[in-house]
Parts: structure tokens; C-alpha cells; sequence
């Protein structure tokens, strides 16, 4: 392996190569996955090219029980990173957008995206009183697009790879479905709806199923946009493990070929994904609104 | 891999609750007012567009009408002025047909009368011949009274014509 020279080469080939010194003489290939998989979780450093920059590490705090670790990790540094780029993108372009009338370029690709969330995804799932949540459904969709392509930038890493993180965003979309439904339909309708409509002395079975059915749905989201990011990277990176595993650069140019493709098919799983977690929470959210039309509705048609 | 951090979910949520507010007063809030108010703007243009085109379409029916009332105003004008020739042209042929008919006929009558008038000469003549033939064969000069009273019985004695 002395044919790499340590310097120009990615830190993910890296670490695998130093993988390969410290256990080609054991013969341990699995080693190799060990390490692949390292990168990619979470660490304490952020990997930049000709080294790495040690992140900022805090205590942990125990609040209720729950010890919070705020450190920031590569991934809350990518987090950020979204962040920050998206409203620095999306500023420029609003301002660009309101100085001339007709958008060009970057704005227009951005209009693009926001009249497909508004009309694809907003108007035919929520009706007209979903454009209040189209804010929220906005941001979620760039959010997760953004974080999903960072992933796709060497160096980069996905946040959304990580299952915390696709959890703290499911446990807000849980949180607006809940809301936009009571706001719907009212506390008393959506307490109601949790009852099923069954008679009173099934309730204790009917209450527990209904919020098994509430939280179904965003666990659903978390794991679903977790698995799918997680899933490319591996599939990339156990390709390229292919090459050390088998000791021979005969295997690369079939590797990287394979590398390109699923390149590729990422790039599309990266903005399917975002529109799908996009639409669901959408629909989860219009399930909620549309229930509280037809129940307004009904007492409309009773008053009349 | 599958462990949950607290901290990066806490992370996570309240990074996304900025990012909302952040971009919800920066971006979401311009951007589909603009979208709105150029959608809006387009919606009138489209409008108008379809009111100039009834409107245009509205003259060229009118112009179109026009044309056609104006050809049928020729052809018409145009039929009147050969209806008015054609009489005119009758009416012209009949009045040389009778104006020729009236000379033929003065003609005739001139004819006539001239043939009446060489006739009665002729007659005269003949008779003036014949007398003085007679009066050679019976030798008796007749004094001119008598010579003419002759002439008008004989010519009273022959047919008119």
C-alpha cells in the first residue's frame, strides 16, 4: 500500500488504507466494514482535506433523567452548514427576485421548487387552508434536500444519515400534525377523533391504538429517510472497500464504475427522498384538516 | 449505528425552528408574495390579452361586414346602371325603329303622291295627244275651252288610278 501517497488521497480512502496496514497481516477483512462504518457516524472531527479540525466538544448535561450531549458533532457541524447555506441562498434570491420582475437563473430554479412544494404537494393534499403550513413545508423540503446533497460532496457527510437527526425532524412534523389537526378541527373534535367513535367501554383499547397510530407515522419518516441516506452511503462505500478487500487495483476501475452509478442513483434518492418526507407530512397534515372541514362542515348543515 | 443522541435530536429541532423563522421572515415571505403578486400581474394580461382579441376580432367582423355591404353595394349599383343601359338601349332602338318606320312612310306616301302627281301629267300629256290627234283626223281646230272641257270628261271617265 505504499503506493498511495497518504497526502492527496480522500481521509475515508485513508482510513481504510491505515485499516488495511494494521490488519493485512491479521488477514481481517471485516476490520475494513468496522472502519467504513465509522465514517459513516458521527465523530468529534470534521475531516477536511490534508487533515482534520477537532470539533468543539462540551460537557454533558442531565435534564430529566436524559443526559443531553451537546457537543458539536461532524454532523451538527453539517446541520449548520444547511443552515447557514440555505438562508444565505434563499436571501440572495429573494432579494434578486424582488429587484427585477421576471426571476433568471438561481432564483428561478428556486421558484420552481417553491411552486411545485405549494402546488403538487400543498394545494392537493391540504386544500387552500394548507398554504398556512406551506412556510413549514418549504423549509422542511430545502432542509432535508440540503442536507442530503452535503452528503454527496466529498468530505461532506449527511445529517440526515443519522437517525437522531431524522428523528428530531419527525418529532416536529409529529408535532405540526398534531397541531394543524387541532387547529382544524379543535381540541374537542381531535380528542374525539382519538376515541375512534366506538362506545365508551372499548375507549381503553380504542386510545391506546389511535396514538399508536399517531406516532406511527413520523416513526415512519424517521426511519424511512434514515435508512435511505444511510443505505447509498454504505452501498459507496463497501464498493470502494471492494479494492482493499481484495488486494488488487484490477477491481477498482469495476468499482468505481459501480461507484458512479450509485453516485448517480444517490443524487436522485437524495431530492426523492426530501419529496417524499415532504409529502407525507403533507398528507399527514391534510388527513387532520380535511377531517376538521368535513366536521365544521357538519355542524353547519346541523345549525342550518 | 442505530443509538439515539438527545443532544443532536435537541440540536436538530431547535436549528430547524431557527431555520423556519429565519427563512419564513427572509425568504418564504418576498418570494411568494412576488410569485403572487406576478402571478396576479400575469392573470391580467392573460385577460387582457383575451379582451383585445374578442375586441379585434369584434372589428374585423365589422370590417369584414363593411366589405361585404360595400360589394353588395357595387354589384347592385352595378346591376341598376345595366338595367337603366339596357332601357335606355331598348328604348333607343324602339324610337329608330319608329322614326325609321315614319320616313319609310312619308317616303311611301311622297312615292305616292309624286307617282298620283307624273301619273296625272302623263295623263294629261296623253290626252292633250289624243285630242290633237283627233282634231287632226276630224280637221276641226277646238278653241282651248273646248280642248279642256274634252280633256276632264275623258279623265273623268278613266279609273283613278
Amino acid at each position: 500500500m505504499a503506493f498511495f501517497n497518504k497526502q492527496s488521497v480522500p481521509q475515508d480512502i485513508n482510513a481504510v488504507t491505515d485499516t488495511l496496514q494494521s490488519t493485512s497481516h491479521e488477514g481481517g477483512s471485516k476490520e475494513v466494514f468496522v472502519h467504513l462504518f465509522e465514517h459513516l457516524q458521527d465523530g468529534e472531527v470534521l475531516e477536511i482535506p490534508l487533515g482534520h479540525i477537532n470539533l468543539p466538544q462540551f460537557p454533558p448535561v442531565t435534564l430529566l433523567g436524559i443526559t443531553f450531549d451537546f457537543s458539536i458533532t461532524k454532523h451538527i457541524f453539517f446541520l449548520l452548514l444547511a443552515s447557514l447555506l440555505l438562508i444565505v441562498t434563499l436571501l440572495i434570491v429573494s432579494r434578486k427576485n424582488r429587484k427585477s420582475k421576471v426571476p433568471s437563473g438561481f432564483g428561478n430554479l428556486v421558484e420552481v421548487l417553491v411552486i411545485f412544494i405549494r402546488d403538487e404537494i400543498v394545494l392537493p393534499n391540504m386544500g387552500r387552508s394548507g398554504l398556512k403550513y406551506l412556510d413549514y413545508l418549504l423549509t422542511t423540503f430545502l432542509f432535508i434536500l440540503t442536507m442530503n446533497l452535503l452528503g454527496m460532496i466529498p468530505y461532506g457527510a449527511s445529517p440526515t444519515g443519522n437517525i437522531s437527526v431524522t428523528a428530531g425532524l419527525a418529532i416536529i412534523a409529529f408535532f405540526m400534525i398534531q397541531f394543524s389537526a387541532i387547529r382544524a378541527q379543535g381540541v374537542g373534535h381531535y380528542l374525539a377523533h382519538l376515541t375512534g367513535g366506538v362506545q365508551w367501554w372499548l375507549w381503553p383499547i380504542m386510545i391506546p391504538i389511535e396514538i399508536i397510530g399517531l406516532v406511527t407515522k413520523p416513526f415512519a419518516l424517521c426511519i424511512r429517510l434514515y435508512a435511505n441516506m444511510t443505505g447509498g452511503h454504505l452501498v459507496i462505500l463497501s464498493l470502494i472497500g471492494l479494492i482493499f478487500i481484495f488486494h488488487t487495483y484490477l477491481v477498482a476501475p469495476i468499482s468505481v464504475a459501480f461507484v458512479v452509478a450509485i453516485d448517480l442513483l444517490e443524487l436522485f434518492v437524495a431530492v426523492l427522498q426530501a419529496y417524499v418526507f415532504t409529502m407525507l407530512t403533507s398528507l399527514f397534515m391534510g388527513f387532520g384538516i380535511q377531517a376538521g372541514e368535513h366536521t365544521s362542515h357538519k355542524t353547519e348543515t346541523e345549525k342550518h | 449505528m442505530l443509538e439515539v443522541n438527545p443532544g443532536l435530536i435537541v440540536w436538530t429541532i431547535v436549528s430547524f425552528i431557527l431555520l423556519l423563522f429565519v427563512l419564513k421572515r427572509v425568504a418564504w415571505k418576498p418570494i411568494l408574495e412576488a410569485l403572487q403578486s406576478r402571478e396576479e400581474s400575469i392573470r391580467i394580461a392573460l385577460d387582457h390579452a383575451e379582451e383585445a382579441r374578442v375586441k379585434t376580432e369584434k372589428i374585423l367582423e365589422e370590417q369584414k361586414s363593411i366589405i361585404h355591404d360595400a360589394n353588395e353595394k357595387t354589384i347592385k349599383l352595378i346591376n341598376e346602371g345595366r338595367a337603366v343601359a339596357e332601357q335606355t338601349k331598348s328604348e333607343i332602338i324602339v324610337q329608330a325603329h319608329q322614326s325609321a318606320k315614319t320616313m319609310l312612310e312619308t317616303a311611301r306616301e311622297q312615292i305616292v303622291r309624286e307617282k298620283e302627281a307624273a301619273l296625272s301629267q302623263i295623263r294629261n300629256e296623253v290626252a292633250k295627244l289624243a285630242i290633237l290627234t283627233t282634231e287632226k283626223m276630224i280637221d276641226e281646230v277646238l278653241d282651248d275651252k273646248r280642248r279642256q272641257q274634252l280633256i276632264d270628261t275623258s279623265m273623268n271617265k278613266l279609273p283613278t288610278n
